[in-house]
């Protein structure tokens, strides 16, 4: 057992003197420049982008969860007395229907509440004269398809004419859409930035090998290998994409902070259930991650590419 | 300073610690470390030189783009353990030709052996493996400017991975010995042009190469220096280094009476006995090319 920790120590006592040697070859603080930052700018951008989509895609699943088996029956009538009588009539049909796990009649407070945005509550705002039809909320096993808002229709035909039954899956369709579209948006940046990081890590390389062709060709006439080379500059790379990724990690963090806190004061419905869970975050702290491995992994192809062209 | 019998015996040639530096040392007329070049070390490991051939050029022709050949027809055989001079006037084409030899270029036509193997389809992989075979000196010294006289001359030895505690010694001591090792902290900038010379000689000798090849490396320096730099190539060649030296000052090839001499003329090389080609002219040519003293 003794063994491995020896072997591994060994190993990185060797990897170390390597890397102290292959980095005396070339300059290493003249390879940093601005790259650090631009990096933290990119990580920090597309740690926000990530977070922002994450979180559409659960509001958008949590949303869909409420009202996937949700059914709204509406008894739209004129005279109030028909239209209660008609409502508990409808209640207790659909109480007493296949698949419907719950039903209740939405009470008029509740009604005043929804309605009160547009009509108002004010000393003279008479809401009771309106028409505001009844509504009864409905809760299916299962979500809500077709033939059973068909076979809920066909029921309350009898006892209640002037039921109109809507699936509540429907009314959020939209916004559902909406929230797709922003998520493929939040894709497209992600992706967006990575290009960016890509193309950024491809033209500082290109630019740290011109500066340094002499010392490579020196190098090179002395035995170097293309590898040992491109090591030097993706290690470079490493340590400013580390820095960088570090820096841009705190960034989006403080900046999501800022917007959850934002949205929290808007008090919307749909907007409270908005989170991020424990794999969110750690999605969201891998990218830094990814980051570097994309900037060395981008150095260290751009390098060697470059290095083939030399003899 | 000899070493003990067993100790040469049984030392392998790419060890660093001692080895090299006390046979340099045998040799060496640098600084405060001068030794009769009598040591037994010394005397056990003169290399004699022998038949193996090193590099063979056939009808090589070099041209830059779609320029005229700067090398045409040339073809030689280099052996082993050989002191050659490379002679010619300014624009004959000897660092062209220098730079085929260390690698640097590939020729535009012809075929060229080194150690063995085809070096015109030579995969580029394996180029850095054969240049490890070659110490360079260069015309322009090529010193790495931010590195320190000590790490330049560390280079080659980093380069091949030796781990850093080997190195230490054997660069200190060669920058001793070629009267450097007061200036080993000193970037290439602030030394003279005489000292990088020296740095640039002691990095192309570090890892005990195959093969040194120095162009004009007297160039910079006074002629007490020249001798001393000539001296120790002398004593790498002893060791069995293959050393060619480009120069055009005769000074300098008259003082070693022993050494073969390459001519290049207008990128041609001048062979007056036909001992440089292969297979020879006339079946009456050495089988071991002999070059005409100078």
């Amino acid at each position: 057992m003794s063994m491995l920790p020896a072997a591994l120590e060994a190993f990185q006592g060797e990897w170390r003197e390597r890397a102290s040697a292959e980095s005396r070859l070339l300059p290493q603080g003249k390879l940093s420049g601005p790259m650090p930052w631009v990096i933290a700018i990119m990580i920090g951008l597309t740690v926000v982008a990530t977070a922002s989509g994450l979180a559409l895609r659960n509001t958008a699943r949590v949303a869909s969860a409420d009202v996937s088996g949700g059914v709204t029956v509406q008894i739209v009538h004129g005279a109030p007395r028909e239209r209660d009588r008609q409502a508990q009539a409808a209640l207790a049909s659909v109480q007493s229907a296949p698949g419907v796990l719950s039903a209740r009649l939405v009470p008029q407070a509740e009604l005043d509440a929804l309605v009160e945005p547009w009509l108002g509550t004010n000393a003279g705002d008479d809401i009771n004269a309106l028409p505001v039809p009844a509504l009864i909320d409905v809760r299916l096993s299962d979500a809500a398809n077709d033939s059973q808002l068909e076979s809920l229709r066909t029921r309350l035909k009898s006892s209640a004419p002037a039921a109109r039954i809507d699936a509540q899956a429907t009314w959020l369709a939209p916004v559902f859409e909406a929230i797709g579209g922003l998520q493929w948006l939040a894709g497209g940046l992600i992706a967006l930035l990575a290009f960016a990081t890509v193309a950024t890590v491809l033209l500082a390389s290109r630019n740290a090998l011109g500066n340094h062709r002499s010392t490579i060709e020196i190098v090179h006439m002395l035995g170097g290998t293309d590898t040992q080379i491109a090591r030097i500059f993706q290690r470079s790379m490493a340590v400013d994409a580390a820095a960088g990724g570090i820096g841009g990690l705190l960034l989006g963090l403080v900046a999501i902070s800022l917007l959850g806190h934002q949205f929290a004061a808007l008090g919307s419905g749909m907007m409270t259930s908005v989170g991020l869970g424990f794999s969110d975050w750690l999605v969201i702290c891998c990218i830094p991650l990814a980051g570097v491995l994309l900037a060395v992994v981008t150095a260290r192809l751009t390098v060697l590419s470059a290095l083939r062209g030399m003899l | 300073m000899p070493l003990p019998q067993e100790t040469i015996a049984t030392t392998p040639k790419k060890r660093f610690h001692g080895l090299f530096s006390t046979s340099i040392a045998a040799y060496s007329c640098f600084g405060r470390n001068q030794v009769p070049a009598t040591t037994g070390y010394s005397l056990l490991h003169m290399n004699k030189p022998d038949d193996a051939e090193i590099v063979h050029f056939d009808n090589v022709g070099l041209r830059y783009g779609t320029g005229k050949e700067v090398l045409t027809d040339v073809s030689f055989t280099l052996f082993s353990g050989r002191f050659y001079f490379l002679t010619g006037a300014s624009g004959a084409g000897k660092t062209s030709l220098l730079k085929l030899l260390y690698l640097a270029q590939r020729p535009s036509r012809g075929l060229i052996r080194m150690f063995g193997t085809d070096a015109i389809t030579l995969p580029r992989e394996r180029l850095p493996g054969f240049r490890r075979r070659l110490g360079v000196v260069f015309q322009d010294f090529r010193l790495v400017q931010h590195l320190s006289a000590f790490d330049n001359v560390a280079l080659p030895l980093r380069v091949a991975g030796v781990p850093e505690k080997d190195i230490v010694r054997p660069v200190t001591e060669m920058l001793e010995w070629v009267g450097l090792g007061d200036r080993s902290h000193a970037r290439p900038a602030t030394l003279s042009g005489g000292e990088q010379q020296r740095v640039a000689i002691a990095r192309a000798v570090i890892g005990r190469p195959d093969m040194l090849i120095a162009d004009e490396p007297t160039g910079n320096v006074d002629p007490d220096m020249a001798e001393k730099l000539l001296r120790l190539f002398e004593a790498l060649n002893r060791l069995g280094t293959t050393v060619v030296v480009a120069t055009h000052d005769i000074h300098l090839i008259q003082k070693m009476p022993d050494s073969l001499i390459m001519r290049l003329d207008k990128g041609r090389l001048s062979d007056p006995t036909g001992a440089l080609r292969y297979p020879p002219r006339s079946g009456a040519a050495p089988s071991r090319p002999e070059l005409p003293r100078l």
